[in-house]
């Protein structure tokens, strides 16, 4: 019978799983799950074709199958290799594989500006976690690093190059979930780019999911950017019946107490969207009556995002009322009178673009 | 003299023309392919002849030949790559300029070999003039009954096109030139599945060198067997090389593989020795992506033998004494050359034509041009030769494609071999500026290694 289909043996740091014919090594890795994962910085399960450019999931192949033990010459990218029966795989257990690792994180890291601290991928971003895990402390590197200027793609998205690791995902996304390709890859090498043709806007109603498959900081949604840290937002799982019947509706609410900051679809693990949403649901529902809340979603892959993930948290009692028998505290100081920027009634979510002290003045003047 | 088989015919006049061609001999292995052998028996003739790719890879043609998927109902393709954009080689050019005929009899009896009614010629773009030279001869031999439907009443169709190149490097790389010709970015893809199987087109596709193919041809007039007796070992046959640099005579020539480097850059017949008088200093053997040799390494290898042009003589002792055959173009550097010059000369290219798609090449031949240049304008520091070492060893190896290897190979055969003058570089960086470091210790003879 067809579907009964003989499964290869695959051992991946002498764990031993049985997967399809036709998988890839990081695939049946991540059937096994843990630390023998290799990490993937251009590999999207969802996009076809994608992978093998970043290097970061090399692996060392020690036997290629029971029919032909002999190694591999050169250590592999196991996104784009499938597995053969009885074939062995050393992952963390090869220094030369956790060498290698170690100079891709390098040379990924030599022209990122390491803006960390005004980046708002910083919290979820993979170039981070992987730096993390197998970059070193100190860099090498003493030139100047290769920068672009920053192009607004549309109204929502913000490219900036600099950041970029050209992991290809994005042009992969917008070639094969929106109607017309739009954007790619300019020039070559060190200096080659994402671009759109004449810096064209990105317009059809999916193309917004470009930000979440980018790995790091360089597509960033402008309906989001400097409002807020990821790590002290709240995701909740949610959903809507959306008009667009390629959008699956389900998402993430990023809020802050009643306001939604921003809107994802959701992610697994790997940091790979479970399902595509459109840019109404993105970009345009930022209210959380538009919304069905399930409940807090936990977030496995970005620790800090996970140190406030809200599960079973116990507010401390009020106290002061009942000390003072009744009676509500004075305020020595009511904080909205000396700040300009901390009127209460602007919610920062909905603030165009970065918040700016010119948006809290009242009809043209900044309250005294 | 040595025996010329794509040559001999070079020097007559008009000999790049239809009528003189076919006046000529030529066409003579077409017909007797088309005419009397089944493409089995060209395969038979190819595998026997010993030739290998002569691209860079020196892989078995026939092999090559013999790998290509053969599904029903699926068409296969022959592309000639002509995209010959290595420093220092420049013989596909002669070839396609003078003789076009003899590449097209050589793509007429390859595609029929290999099953292929479409032939693509992919050729670099900045060889502007040589499309229409090529289109011509096409159009020429299309008149004369040798292309189109039904050639020589043999059931067999065949249609040759030119696509130009927009000038990439990368796009000699048979993926890459595959991802071009179909009109996308010239990014290499990743292996497997390989080109025989899914190529063009998703198609079974075979990619070969210019050369490659026009040596079909006297394979085929002289047969296999007797392609076989020139050259020593598994170098059989001919090879073009293109020599330049500092040598009295550079230009094209073709050698049986069975001369002495010594004797292709001091005899008369080939390159003609190194002017003024100076002395040999190093000499890169088959293009820039070949590690460099000092001159004490080139004429004898580590084990103290006569190192010959062949495939394995100039690679004997690996990476650490030998280095390849390539592309066939030969570099030679005289005494007054600098080598940290030449390897930022090499590393600019590299950093230049990397296509960008992976990390290590896009990211790492930047950095050792960044270095490079600094050790070259006096600015080094004695730390950065370790660290192009260790970058060099990062990319090999660890790339989609080999261009990431042919950038880290110059570079590491640099320093392994001319590490003093690295330093001096370093030590010495105002003199270094007002001179070369000349010759030193590369021609002293070299202590023979005993097997231990």
């Amino acid at each position: 019978m067809a579907d009964e289909q003989k499964l290869f043996k695959v051992t991946i740091d002498n764990i031993t799983v049985e997967v399809a014919p036709g998988t890839t090594i990081l695939n049946a890795a991540r059937l096994i799950g843990g630390d023998i994962v290799p990490p993937a910085m251009c590999y999207y399960s969802k996009l076809q074709g994608s992978g093998g450019k970043c290097r970061t999931c090399l692996v060392k192949v020690t036997k290629g199958s029971e029919a032909d033990p002999r190694p591999m010459p050169k250590l592999v990218a196991s996104c784009r290799t499938t597995v053969m029966d009885g074939m062995e795989v050393a992952n963390i257990t090869s220094p030369e594989v956790v060498d290698a690792r170690k100079s891709i994180v390098e040379f990924l890291l030599i022209n990122h500006p390491l803006d960390c601290p005004v980046c708002d991928q910083a919290g979820e971003c993979h170039l981070q976690d992987l730096s993390y895990e197998h970059g070193v402390s100190a860099t090498r590197y003493e030139f100047k690093r290769r920068t672009f200027d920053k192009v607004d793609l549309g109204d929502h998205i913000k490219l900036h190059m600099t950041r970029c690791i050209l992991c290809y995902r994005c042009v992969f996304t917008a070639d094969q979930l929106t109607d017309k390709r739009e954007h790619g890859i300019l020039g070559r090498g060190d200096h080659s780019e994402i671009s759109t043709y004449i810096e064209q806007n990105l317009d059809n109603d999916f193309i917004g999911n470009v930000i979440d498959v980018c790995p790091v900081g360089a597509l960033t949604d402008k309906t989001f950017r400097f409002k807020n840290r990821v790590w002290f937002l709240k995701p909740v799982d949610a959903h809507r019946d959306c008009e667009n019947p390629k959008c699956c509706g389900k998402t993430v609410l990023w809020m802050r107490g009643d306001e939604v900051f921003r809107v994802t679809a959701r992610k697994d693990q790997y940091g790979e969207v479970e399902a595509y949403i459109c840019d109404t649901c993105r970009f345009e529902k930022k209210e959380t009556s538009d919304w069905v809340i399930e409940g807090p979603r936990k977030i496995n892959r970005h620790s800090v995002i996970s140190q406030g993930h809200y599960v079973g948290m116990v507010k401390p009692q009020e106290t002061i009322v009942k000390v003072m028998d009744g009676r509500a505290p004075k305020l020595l100081m009511d904080i909205h009178r000396v700040s300009e920027v901390n009127r209460p009634e602007i919610d920062l979510s909905k603030i165009e673009g970065p918040a700016h002290s010119d948006d809290f003045k009242i009809n043209g003047v900044h309250p005294q | 003299m040595g025996r010329k088989l794509l040559l001999d015919k070079a020097h007559i006049p008009g000999i790049r023309y239809y009528d003189t061609y076919k006046g000529n001999g030529g066409y003579a292995a077409a017909e007797k392919a088309l005419k009397g052998m089944t493409p089995d028996q060209v395969l038979d003739e190819v595998k026997k002849s010993g030739l290998r790719g002569r691209g860079g890879a020196g892989f078995p043609t026939g092999m090559k030949w013999s790998f290509i998927a053969k599904p029903e109902g699926v068409p296969r393709y022959l592309v000639c790559n002509a995209d010959e954009s290595e420093p220092g080689t420049f013989k596909d050019r002669y070839l396609m300029e003078f003789i076009p005929h003899a590449l097209i009899e050589g793509l007429i009896i390859s595609s029929y070999t290999l099953g292929a009614n479409t032939c693509y010629i992919y050729i670099r773009g900045e060889y502007a003039w040589i499309p229409e030279i090529l289109e011509e001869a096409i159009a020429d031999a299309k008149k004369n009954g040798w292309l189109g439907k039904n050639i020589l009443g043999s059931g067999f169709d065949l249609e040759i096109y030119v696509q130009r190149g927009a000038g990439a490097y990368i796009c000699g790389e048979e993926t890459a030139l595959i991802e071009s010709l179909e009109g996308k970015r010239g990014n290499p893809r990743i292996k497997p599945p390989f080109p025989a199987v899914k190529g063009l087109w998703q198609s079974p596709t075979v990619v070969n060198n210019v050369e490659t193919l026009a040596a079909v041809v006297p394979i085929l007039n002289i047969g296999g067997e007797e392609y076989a007796k020139i050259g020593i070992g598994k170098s059989t046959g001919t090879k073009l090389i293109s020599a330049c640099g500092n040598i009295n005579k550079p230009g094209v020539y073709e050698i049986e593989m069975n001369i002495s480097v010594e004797e292709f850059i001091y005899s008369e017949e080939y390159c003609g020795g190194i002017p003024n008088g100076k002395r040999l200093k190093a000499c890169i053997p088959g293009g820039s992506s070949v590690p460099i040799l000092p001159a004490n390494l080139l004429f004898k290898t580590a084990k103290g033998e006569t190192r010959m042009m062949t495939y394995e003589s100039l690679a004997d002792g690996g990476f650490l004494t030998g280095t390849a055959m390539g592309s066939g173009g030969f570099i030679v550097l005289d005494e007054d050359q600098c080598i940290v010059k030449n390897t930022l000369t090499f590393a600019r290219f590299y950093r230049h034509e990397s296509c960008g798609q992976c990390s290590p090449c896009r990211e790492g031949t930047g950095w050792m041009e960044k270095l490079l240049k600094n050790i070259d304008s006096g600015r080094g520091k004695m730390s950065d030769i370790d660290l192009l070492w260790d970058i060099q060893r990062k990319i090999e190896g660890n790339t989609i494609c080999p261009l990431g290897d042919a950038a880290a190979w110059p570079v590491a055969a640099a320093i392994r071999h001319f590490r003093d003058e690295f330093e001096w570089h370093i030590t010495h960086p105002e003199e270094a500026q007002a001179r070369n470091y000349g010759l030193a210790h590369y021609a002293d003879p070299r202590e023979i290694a005993v097997p231990a």
